[in-house]
C-alpha cells in the first residue's frame, strides 16, 4: 500500500497514529497533579516536535545517507522562516504560500552552499557548511538588515501591503496566520476528567505536513536514488569506477535535505510569525546534529525520536527549579533533603544541558545506533525470553 | 588495430620517469597481461587506462575513442571496467544492493533522479543481478551484508559487479595478490569461465607466473617504465631478456 513495504508500512501508521493522538499520548497526566509539568500535550511544545522532526527527518537524508555531516543546516532553517514572514508582509497569511516560497528559496540557497561545500569531503565539508551557516548568521545582523530587520527580527506590522489579504483585521489588529481561514493558533480544548487535551490547527497543519515529509523520506531511503546515497557513504571509490558520478547525487541530497529545514523553517513562521537571526546560529545547526545522532542516523524513525527528546528536555526538564525538587524530596529530614537538592540542582533547571550532554554521551558510547538501536535491543532481548531456540534464527535476519 | 591502444605514453612524477614511450596495442576478445617487477610502472599505466592519472604525452585510445582527459565514471560508461588490487565493494549494502548498482549506473547513466520509484519493483534488473550472482556461484549470499564476507567472495563480487555490466574491457589489477594458492585457482578458473562464455576482452597487471601463464594469451613485459618484449605466453617463457629482467631477480 502507498508503494512501502509491509514493515515500512507498519512503522508509516505508527507514527501517523502517535501524530494524531499526541494531544493525549503527551498529556498522560492530569492538569491538577503534581506531575502535569511533566505534560508535553500543549500546542507550542507538540508544534516544536513535528517541526523539528521535520528538520530532522531532511537532516538524516542527507547525513544518514551519504554521511556528509553538514554543520550549516540552520541556515536553511532561519532562511525559510524569513521567506514566510516574507510572504506574509507581502502577500497574505494563508500559511500554503508562506510555505511554499520558504521551500523554494531554501532550495535554491542550498543549490548554491552545496554546490561550493561538496567539492570536499569529511571533515572540510562540515566546515565549508559551518561557515556558509555563520557567514548567512552575520549578514542578516549586518548588511541584510533592509530583508531581515536585523536584531529586532522580521516581524509583519499593520502597514504591510498584502496585496492577497488585509493589512489590518477590522478592528485594527494584526492578522493572524491561516489555512483558509482556519487559524493557526485556534485551539479546541477538551475536558475528560481531571485531565484537559487541547486540539491546535497549528499542531494539525505541522503534523500533517511532518507526515508527508516522513513518507517521502520512507520513499528515497527504498528509492534507487537511496540506494546510491548509501554507496557514496560506502565507497565512493568503487562508486566512480561503476560509472555514476557522486557529486550530482550528493547535491540532490544536500537541496533535498535543505528544503526540509527550509520547510520547518517555514513552518516555524507560520506558527509564529517572526524571524530572527539567532535561528541561524550555528548552537541551532548542531542541535539538529545532536537529534540525528540521539535518535539514530540512518533510520527513518530515529531523527524523529531524537527531536522529540531534545524538545522535550529543553521545554520541560528546564522547568524542574529547586522548589520542584524540593517538593519531590520534602519526606526526607531537612539537612539531607537540602544535600539531594544541591546534588540534583546543577542537573536541572538551568542545568538541562549538563544532563542532556550526559545523556548524548552515554547513548554515543553504548548505544552507537542511538534510541533506535536501544529499541531495538530491549525488543530483541524480549522476543529471547519466551523461546530460547528462536535466538538463532532471529539474529540472522538481515540488519535493517 | 587493437580495442584498446597505447601510443608514446610518458608519464613522470618529479624527478622519476615512470613511464616513457609505452606502446600496447590489446586485441579484441583475448586475454593480455602485463607483467613486470615492481616499480615497473604497472599500475601506472593501468591509472592511465581508467582516467585516474592523465599522461604527459601520448594517447590511449579505446574503440577509436580517446579516453584521455575523462573522469572515470566516464571511461566505465564507454565500456571499461576496473576490478581493483584489494576488492573495492560497498561494504555497508548486501550482495543484491552491490549488484543493482552498476545495473542502475549502466541504464541510467551518470546520473538519475529516481528518488521515488523502489529499488524492489525494478524486477528485470533484480534478475539480471541474480543471474549474474549464479554465475559466480554466490546467489545464495544475495542478503548478505557484503562487508561480512571472506576476501575471496568480496573479490567474486567485485567481478560480477563489473560483469554485470557488460564491459567490453575488463581491467584486472592484480587479482589474485594476496590470496592463497586454492584461492588464486578458484580466481584462474572463474576467469577462464567468464572469458569462455562471453564476448570480453581481458587486461591482467599480475606478478603471479602461475595466473599468466595459465590465462594469457599475449604477454608484455614491462621494465623501468618501458616495454621490453611482447608475445606469446610460449616465447615470453624462455626470453633471454625476460630470464634477466624479471624471472633472473626471482631466482
Amino acid at each position: 500500500m502507498f508503494g512501502l513495504g509491509k514493515r515500512d508500512l507498519t512503522l508509516f501508521l505508527i507514527v501517523a497514529v502517535m501524530a494524531l493522538f499526541a494531544p493525549f499520548i503527551l498529556n498522560p497526566f492530569p492538569t491538577d497533579s503534581g506531575m502535569a509539568q511533566f505534560n508535553a500535550g500543549y500546542p507550542d511544545l507538540m508544534q516544536r516536535f513535528v517541526i523539528f522532526g521535520i528538520l530532522a527527518i531532511g537532516f538524516n537524508i542527507l547525513f544518514g545517507l551519504t554521511g556528509y555531516l553538514s554543520f550549516g543546516h540552520a541556515a536553511f532553517l532561519g532562511v525559510g522562516s524569513y521567506a514566510a514572514v516574507w510572504m506574509f508582509k507581502l502577500l497574505s497569511m494563508n500559511v500554503i504560500p508562506a510555505i511554499l516560497l520558504s521551500m523554494i528559496v531554501s532550495g535554491l540557497f542550498a543549490v548554491v552552499i552545496g554546490y561550493v561545500s561538496l567539492r570536499r569531503s569529511g571533515i572540510y565539508f562540515s566546515i565549508l557548511t559551518l561557515a556558509f551557516a555563520q557567514m548567512s548568521y552575520n549578514l542578516a545582523y549586518s548588511v541584510l538588515t533592509p530583508i531581515t530587520n536585523g536584531e529586532t527580527g522580521l516581524q509583519i506590522t499593520l502597514d504591510d501591503p498584502r496585496i492577497l489579504g488585509v493589512s489590518a483585521t477590522a478592528d485594527g489588529g494584526i492578522p493572524v496566520t491561516n489555512l483558509f481561514g482556519l487559524e493557526m493558533r485556534s485551539f479546541e480544548t477538551l475536558n475528560i476528567g481531571p485531565w484537559a487535551f487541547q486540539f491546535s490547527v497549528g499542531y494539525y497543519v505541522a503534523a500533517v505536513i511532518m507526515l508527508i515529509s516522513f513518507y517521502i523520506a520512507i520513499r528515497i531511503f527504498r528509492s534507487p536514488f537511496g540506494m546510491m546515497l548509501r554507496a557514496i557513504k560506502s565507497n565512493q571509490n568503487r562508486l566512480y569506477y561503476t560509472g555514476l558520478n557522486a557529486r550530482p547525487y550528493t547535491l540532490a541530497a544536500f537541496v533535498i535535505s535543505g528544503m526540509y529545514a527550509g520547510l520547518a523553517g517555514g513552518l516555524l513562521a507560520c506558527m509564529d510569525p517572526l524571524a530572527g537571526a539567532e535561528r541561524m546560529q550555528w548552537t541551532a545547526s548542531g542541535e539538529v546534529v545532536l537529534m540525528t545522532i540521539l535518535g539514530g542516523a540512518g533510520t527513518l524513525i530515529g531523527p524523529v525520536l531524537g527531536a522529540g527528546f531534545i524538545k522535550y528536555f529543553e521545554n520541560i526538564f528546564s522547568k524542574i527549579n529547586d522548589q520542584v525538587v524540593h517538593g519531590w524530596v520534602s519526606f526526607l529530614p531537612d539537612g539531607l533533603e537540602d544535600l539531594v537538592v544541591a546534588l540534583i540542582h546543577p542537573f536541572v533547571g538551568k542545568g538541562w544541558h549538563l544532563t542532556l550532554g550526559l545523556m548524548f554521551m552515554l547513548i554515543v558510547i553504548f548505544l552507537p545506533g542511538g534510541l533506535v538501536e536501544g529499541g531495538q535491543r530491549i525488543s530483541r532481548r524480549l522476543r529471547r525470553k519466551p523461546a530460547e531456540d528462536d535466538a538463532k534464527s532471529a539474529s540472522t535476519e538481515p540488519a535493517e | 588495430m587493437g580495442i584498446l591502444e597505447v601510443k608514446d605514453v610518458n608519464k613522470r612524477f618529479g624527478g622519476l620517469k615512470a613511464l616513457s614511450e609505452v606502446n600496447l596495442s590489446v586485441v579484441e576478445n583475448t586475454v593480455h597481461a602485463i607483467i613486470g617487477p615492481n616499480g615497473a610502472g604497472k599500475s601506472t599505466l593501468l591509472n592511465c587506462l581508467v582516467g585516474k592519472l592523465i599522461p604527459d604525452t601520448g594517447s590511449v585510445m579505446f574503440d577509436g575513442q580517446s579516453v584521455l582527459g575523462r573522469k572515470p565514471f566516464e571511461i566505465n560508461q564507454m565500456g571499461i571496467s576496473r576490478v581493483f588490487q584489494t576488492p573495492e565493494i560497498f561494504g555497508d549494502l548486501t550482495v543484491m544492493e552491490n549488484m543493482m548498482i552498476p545495473l542502475f549506473a549502466k541504464r541510467d547513466g551518470v546520473f538519475r533522479l529516481h528518488a521515488i520509484e523502489s529499488v524492489e519493483s525494478e524486477s528485470e534488473l533484480r534478475g539480471r543481478a541474480e543471474q549474474m550472482l549464479e554465475d559466480v556461484n554466490m546467489l545464495d549470499k544475495r542478503h548478505m551484508h557484503s562487508a561480512s564476507m571472506s576476501r575471496g567472495d568480496k573479490r567474486r563480487l567485485e567481478m560480477a559487479m563489473c560483469l554485470v555490466q557488460e564491459p567490453r574491457l575488463l581491467l584486472l589489477d592484480e587479482p589474485t595478490a594476496g590470496m592463497a594458492r586454492a584461492d588464486t585457482n578458484n580466481t584462474i578458473d572463474l576467469l577462464k569461465q567468464i572469458k569462455a562464455s562471453r564476448d570480453i576482452t581481458m587486461c591482467i597487471i599480475e606478478h603471479d607466473m602461475h595466473v599468466v601463464f595459465s590465462l594469457a594469451d599475449r604477454i608484455t613485459v614491462l621494465a623501468q617504465g618501458t616495454p621490453l618484449v611482447e608475445d606469446v605466453p610460449e616465447k615470453i617463457k624462455g626470453h633471454p631478456k625476460v630470464q634477466e629482467a624479471y624471472l633472473g631477480e626471482h631466482a
